[in-house]
């Protein structure tokens, strides 16, 4: 079980509000990533959570329990650190063993444990090193490990993937959303990075300045985010956001449109510009057009990758009315 | 970043040792404030009584304090001066690339590990000394007269010997910091055509400037409390030639049992060891919050 | 980087760098040599000095005529009492201030060390007296409660400056997986501070071995460590080069080899972390 509430939860350092009233329900076995940018307060939270650090007012309950003034060790989570915080000086084994020892596990149990968590993670051969003989891929699996063995309600991840390279955070995102698949435990994953949110998450929690600013499944945030912040946060690349007199043609203060909904053209369309940079992925090109009367910044456009345009070439773009987005003076979605 | 309970915790932790240190500094440092307005003689019990700033005037105006503070200024000054000059020398040799370098760094550090009462006697006595000393003995092999340093300069003597001690210490922070100099900015400013001595004085001295500092205040305060050197050499003598300020409040109050004397000198050390302090306290501290 | 040094160059510097260290050196080395020399070599010229026979009869003498090991045993009692004392008043105290940093942390790290600089001679006449009246005077105990005062700061010091050192998740990561306070420190933060403790430690012996103020100032015959010991020296009596020397190379030789493999240390700790 692992269903946990935040109820008007605050959190304030000193004079500075970090986090406002907030209220949130993460439901048993849900796959929860809290996204935002740095300082967003998307850590504070998860540490809030964890028990490393006291709300200020408010309440946490974790399956219908009071947890708000419990020790973390009593909270019956997990949390995976950014850095991996494996403990320099114990072997693997040893690692994965500290807390069952803490928590005066029998040996047998913890053994048996052991052995069942380092086959699924692929760490058999390495039970006996220490964390410094690892790459980071593999710490990563121990610190999961780690957390694996206390059969918690809850994992917490902070970050778990922004010290790996490229590469392997592409194959660890696929292994927790495989581990989460397979233990069906409830999981709080904490990012910066959308991506990483979009394809993991059963649930998305968008945070700006301590405030939820949506909840919702990525699919719910990539179709109809519910302010400008979100629409320019989720997606990748940005969504286009357009003011002034093109907007107010829609009797709104903001149009948004995303470069996959822009249909370009070399002979005609509803505006047009000149070609600035163009990226080549292969299957598909990102257009950067300038000139196009709409505004300062660019705007970018998703072409599929044959199509024959260089720099400085005159371009026709008509955006998909039916994907247009709009929002109100406040930014929110009109 | 902690909860309420790993604050409590840490301040029950944190206790001990501030409580210790604050017995430490409050209960004598509130004695010796007391006492020096005293007449307290341990020759004379039981005649305590209170005399005002009597005890500072007598020590502000005895002719051995001028000069005690007089051969204070010189100790530390003289010494800081041997240390700092001979230390940035001696680490920008060993910073070069030579056979050895390890030994010779470790032959170099070896006089800080020396007690102070080995090292004092042993320059005293073996080398020194105007009959058997090593410099009596080349004094001779050249034909010319021994020299009696401890009688004829002694100040100069337990100078040079401080400093033999002290110079290490000054080498090996200075070495430290030298070594700890980003080769890169050394490179980046080769190619910006800087040659060996713009290189010199516009990179590795500003580089070297903070633990130069560092070494000079960290001497100062060791240096204001030369002991066990005067001691066991010149007994601060002949007269008061050697004597520096600590040596002179040692013996107004256990050789001549003056706790009102001894303790009023005692308040002016503190004042002036605190003028040293306050500087080093500063860099420490900035050093703290980078 | 190493830079292309021309080995004419290098074998100048070398040259240089050997006379200047072995003079340095030397008068350590001329009392090591002296130190098994007979009592009427030793004062003789250097050249015969070197020539004349070797002897451990100077060894013997020293202890038998003076007990040396009984002073040899107090200051291994004082300077090892004193720093294990303070480092278990210490390690809470770095704990605290390295992974629970407060407000006031960096002035309570900064008034400790303030109490460092104060001038023991400053508080020489009411430590006495204390000492005279508890009956402490010429005790192993007293002089261990005065050195474990004396150094504590340095020892909260250095070890704060290592613990800060030590990823404070990796302590969360501890407390998540359930351990206590106490098992916190035991089983995670010592360890892993294994080398700073090390190094604060061999430091801290060092200072309390050559702690020459309240050694002298604080006992007599009972009492003495190897600093007041070799003090009684200085009265013209003292003039056996050969004893003096095997005493003062059997005083300083254990510390020198700890000064020597803790160098690097040795900056830090002096200097409160100003210099690495």
């Amino acid at each position: 079980m692992g269903r946990i509430t935040l109820d008007k939860v605050t959190k304030s350092f000193g004079e500075v509000n970090v986090i406002p009233p907030l209220d949130l329900t993460i439901n048993d076995g849900e796959f929860v990533v809290f996204v935002g940018p740095s300082g967003c307060g998307k850590s504070t939270l998860l540490r809030l959570i964890a028990g490393l650090e006291d709300v200020t007012s408010g309440q946490i309950r974790i399956d219908g329990e009071d947890a708000t003034d419990m020790p973390p060790a009593k909270r019956g989570l997990a949390m995976v650190f950014q850095s991996y915080a494996l403990y320099p000086h114990m072997s693997v084994r040893k690692n994965i063993a500290f807390p069952m020892k803490m928590a005066g596990m029998p040996q047998d149990e913890q053994n048996h444990r052991i052995e069942a968590a380092a086959k699924s993670l692929n760490l058999t051969d390495y039970l006996d090193r220490r964390p410094g003989q690892l790459s980071g891929g593999q710490r990563q699996r121990v610190a999961i490990g780690r957390a694996i063995v206390r059969e918690p309600s809850a994992f917490l991840f902070d970050e778990p993937l922004s010290n790996l390279d490229a590469a392997l955070r592409v194959n660890m995102r696929l292994e927790i959303s495989e581990l989460h698949n397979a233990l069906k435990t409830t999981m709080i994953y904490v990012t910066h990075d959308q991506v990483e949110a979009m394809t993991m998450a059963d649930k998305i929690v968008v945070l700006r300045a301590g405030n939820i600013e949506q909840v919702g499944s990525p699919l719910d945030l990539y179709h109809s985010p519910q302010n400008e912040f979100v629409a320019g946060f989720i997606g990748s690349p940005k969504m286009n956001l357009i003011r002034g007199a093109e907007a107010a043609k829609h009797g709104v203060a903001t149009i948004g449109i995303r470069p996959e909904h822009l249909a370009a053209s070399t002979e005609s369309g509803l505006w047009q510009g000149t070609v600035g940079v163009a990226e080549h992925l292969g299957s598909d090109t990102f257009l950067h057009v300038h000139d196009h009367g709409l505004g300062e910044e660019p705007l970018t456009v998703r072409v599929d990758g044959e199509m024959p345009v260089r720099h400085g070439d005159r371009i026709f773009l008509t955006p998909d009315e039916s994907k247009l987005h709009r929002f109100d003076k406040q930014g929110l979605r009109a | 970043m902690a909860t309420k309970a790993s604050r409590a915790a840490a301040r029950l932790m944190i206790s001990p040792a501030v409580l210790l240190l604050l017995g430490w500094m409050i209960v004598p440092l509130s004695m010796t404030l007391y006492f020096s307005f005293l007449r307290y003689n341990l020759l004379m019990p039981g005649m305590e009584e209170f005399t005002g700033w009597t005890n500072y005037r007598f020590f502000l105006t005895d002719p051995a304090f001028t000069a005690a503070l007089w051969n204070t200024l010189l100790l530390v000054g003289g010494v800081l001066l041997i240390t700092t000059v001979g230390g940035t020398l001696l680490a920008l040799l060993m910073d070069q690339p030579f056979w050895g370098q390890g030994i010779v760094r470790i032959l170099v550090i070896a006089p800080f590990f020396v007690m102070p009462t080995v090292s004092a006697l042993v320059w005293k006595n073996m080398f020194m000394n105007p009959v058997n000393g090593l410099f009596a003995h080349l004094a001779k092999f050249f034909g010319l007269q021994p020299y009696d340093f401890l009688a004829q300069a002694p100040l100069g003597s337990i100078i040079f010997i401080v400093s033999w001690q002290w110079l290490p210490f000054a080498t090996l922070i200075l070495l430290t910091a030298l070594q700890s100099l980003d080769q890169e900015q050394l490179e980046a400013a080769e190619m910006d055509g800087a040659g060996p001595l713009s290189r010199f004085f516009y990179i590795m001295v500003p580089h070297l400037a903070r633990a130069i500092t560092v070494v000079i205040l960290i001497q100062t305060i060791f240096l204001l409390s030369v002991f066990a050197e005067i001691l066991v050499t010149t007994n601060g003598g002949p007269g008061v030639a050697s004597t520096n300020l600590t040596y002179l409040i040692y013996m107004q109050s256990l050789l001549q049992f003056d706790v009102g004397g001894g303790s009023a000198g005692g308040v002016v050390a503190i004042i002036l060891a605190n003028i040293v302090a306050i500087f080093l306290m500063r860099m420490i501290g900035k050093n703290l919050e980078a | 980087m190493a830079r292309r040094v021309t080995n004419r160059r290098k074998a100048v510097v070398t040259v240089l760098a050997w006379l200047v260290g072995l003079a340095i050196f030397f008068p350590i080395l001329w009392i090591v040599i002296l130190s098994f020399k007979s009592e009427g070599d030793a004062i003789k010229t250097p050249f015969e000095v070197l020539g004349s026979a070797w002897t451990f009869e100077s060894y013997a003498t020293v202890q038998e005529r003076s007990n040396y090991f009984r002073h040899f045993w107090n200051s291994v009692v004082i300077s090892l009492g004193s720093t294990l004392i303070g480092l278990l008043i210490a390690i809470p105290a770095a704990w605290a201030m390295a992974f629970v940093p407060g407000k006031r942390t960096k002035d309570v790290l900064m008034w400790m060390l303030s109490t460092k600089m104060l001038p023991p001679v400053g508080v020489l006449v009411p430590i006495y007296l204390i000492f005279r009246n508890l009956g402490l005077l010429d005790t192993r105990f007293g002089l261990v409660i005065v050195l474990t005062l004396i150094n504590l700061p340095i020892i909260v010091w250095m070890l704060y400056t290592y613990f800060k050192e030590i990823p404070g998740e990796i302590l969360e990561a501890a407390r998540m997986d359930g351990a206590s306070l106490k098992n916190e420190l035991i089983h995670v933060l010592t360890p892993m501070a294994v080398p700073g403790i090390a190094s604060t430690l061999l430091l801290n012996i060092i200072l309390a071995w050559n702690e020459a103020f309240w050694t002298l100032n604080l006992t007599a015959a009972k009492a003495a460590p190897l600093t007041a010991f070799i003090a009684s020296y200085s009265s013209p009596e003292g003039l056996f080069y050969a004893k003096l020397s095997a005493a003062s190379t059997m005083a300083i030789a254990p510390i020198l080899i700890m000064g020597w493999f803790s160098q690097k240390q040795l900056v830090r700790g002096l200097t409160f972390g100003a210099v690495k």
